[in-house]
């Protein structure tokens, strides 16, 4: 299946400086198993998003077909073919 | 040589400069602007020198910096330089310290880490390596996180010996001969009023250790209400804090060159934190703690901020020059031991971290 993520600014540089990049992944991928595949290739993307345990962040939000994945499965949930998983920052900060 | 005074706040770095003896200074900055930067290390055992900083961001999380160019350009391991390994469950929270280890070690850095934690590099900060012997450690359940967080905020060195000290807030002091195991709890004589029955072993809030220029077996330590002094490496404590406005504050500073010479900051504490009267002043001692004097002609008089405990450093120059940074973001410089100071630079974020070197 092919997956397209799409990056914020400040987070697409670490990515070879596209925005969005197309994913290769198997049928039934998790988003873990696609942020980690993430991480492989880009190694400074991976340690932005998740901590040493493979959780995302606090203040990374990910959207799968514009769904928020903390009321999902988190990182358990699947990804499909042909869909757009989003990286957003949270509003934080003071 | 200019003297390079590192600032380190809750939104970036600023570098400070002096090219004419520490007289006057040009600011450079913000370098990594929008990231906490609570620790800051100048190598300067290094050629070229290097800065190491510790780098918290709100969404993407903490990590080390690198430049080996005095701030133009900043390197970091892709992967993080400090990464828990996977069996100990923990996520690196915040980097608190960086501390280059002796000149006969050039290439080992400590760091001080949240949760409580010591990490060794021997590639000159590049990766780093837990220190199980203190992670293992059967008392570190038991610490709890201070007011800041579960921080290893001090690590002092030994430059004759492998010895290592580190400070836990609030876990209290820990002291292992060889760096790596054997660690044992050095507090008696420090108090913990916050806490129930007779003096414990451990778990004192420790807010800073530095170490006397007479021998590294002198130490000072600014504790959660008290300031003590140990003349045995640790092994027992006393109190130093009579003659003291407070005995309340977060940095405590050595002299690098005149024996029994400290400094500490006191705030009126509890709860309050503020210097007392809201008169801004250093607090010096020649003998070791047995007296103290105030000084600071030059702090600010209405202050109702704090210093945190590294925002406070002293460089090796002579006479030695002292930096105090404040949390309205104000940074003073002394030149003469802390009798006078001038105003560095001002309106930056709340400041976290000073360092000062020498560099080319």
């Amino acid at each position: 299946v092919t997956v397209r993520v799409l990056l914020p600014g400040g987070l697409a540089d670490l990515a070879g400086g596209a925005r969005s990049v197309a994913v290769d992944a198997a049928a039934g991928t998790t988003l873990a198993e696609l942020l980690a595949g993430l991480a492989a290739s880009y190694p400074l993307l991976g340690h932005r998003l998740c901590d040493e345990t493979g959780q995302l962040r606090r203040f990374v939000n990910v959207y799968v077909d514009g769904l928020d994945v903390r009321g999902e499965q988190g990182l358990r949930t699947t990804v499909g073919d042909g869909a757009t998983v989003q990286v957003l920052p949270s509003i934080a900060g003071g | 040589m200019t003297t390079l005074l590192t600032i380190g706040t809750t939104k970036g770095l600023w570098l400070a400069r002096s090219e004419d003896g520490r007289a006057s200074w040009t600011l450079d900055g913000p370098h990594l602007l929008a990231r906490e930067i609570a620790a800051v290390a100048i190598d300067t055992r290094r050629t070229p020198v290097r800065l190491l900083v510790g780098v918290l961001s709100d969404h993407w999380g903490p990590t080390v910096a690198r430049s080996d160019d005095l701030g133009l350009t900043w390197d970091e391991t892709e992967q993080g330089a400090i990464r828990f390994p996977p069996d100990t469950g923990a996520a690196l929270a915040r980097v608190w310290q960086l501390q280059p280890d002796g000149a006969d070690r050039p290439d080992v850095v400590w760091a001080g880490c949240e949760p409580s934690s010591l990490w060794r590099s021997t590639d000159g900060g590049r990766t780093f390596d837990l220190v199980r012997g203190l992670w293992d450690h059967p008392h570190r359940p038991n610490w709890q996180p201070g007011g800041g967080g579960a921080a290893l905020h001090t690590v002092v060195t030994d430059p004759g010996a492998p010895r290592v000290l580190v400070a836990i807030s609030a876990g209290g002091v820990y002291v292992s001969e060889d760096g790596s195991t054997g660690w044992e709890p050095r507090n008696r004589g420090i108090s913990a009023y916050f806490l129930p029955g007779p003096q414990p072993e451990y778990g004192q809030c420790v807010h800073k250790v530095a170490a006397d220029a007479s021998e590294p077996r002198r130490l000072y330590a600014q504790n959660h209400h008290g300031v003590y002094r140990s003349d045995d490496g640790a092994a027992s404590w006393t109190s130093i804090a009579d003659g003291l406005p407070s005995d309340f504050g977060f940095p405590v500073l050595g002299s690098p060159h005149a024996a029994g010479t400290a400094w500490v900051v006191p705030l009126t504490a509890d709860a309050e934190r503020v210097p007392p009267g809201g008169r801004l002043r250093v607090h010096r001692t020649r003998d070791a703690g047995a007296s103290w004097s105030e000084v600071g002609k030059g702090l600010p008089h209405s202050c109702w901020v704090s210093v945190l405990r590294d925002a406070a450093c002293v460089d090796s120059a002579e006479p030695t020059g002292l930096y105090v940074g404040t949390r309205d973001g104000c940074v003073y410089a002394s030149a003469d031991e802390g009798d006078t100071f001038s105003l560095v630079a001002a309106h930056l974020p709340d400041v976290l971290s000073l360092r000062v070197a020498e560099v080319p």
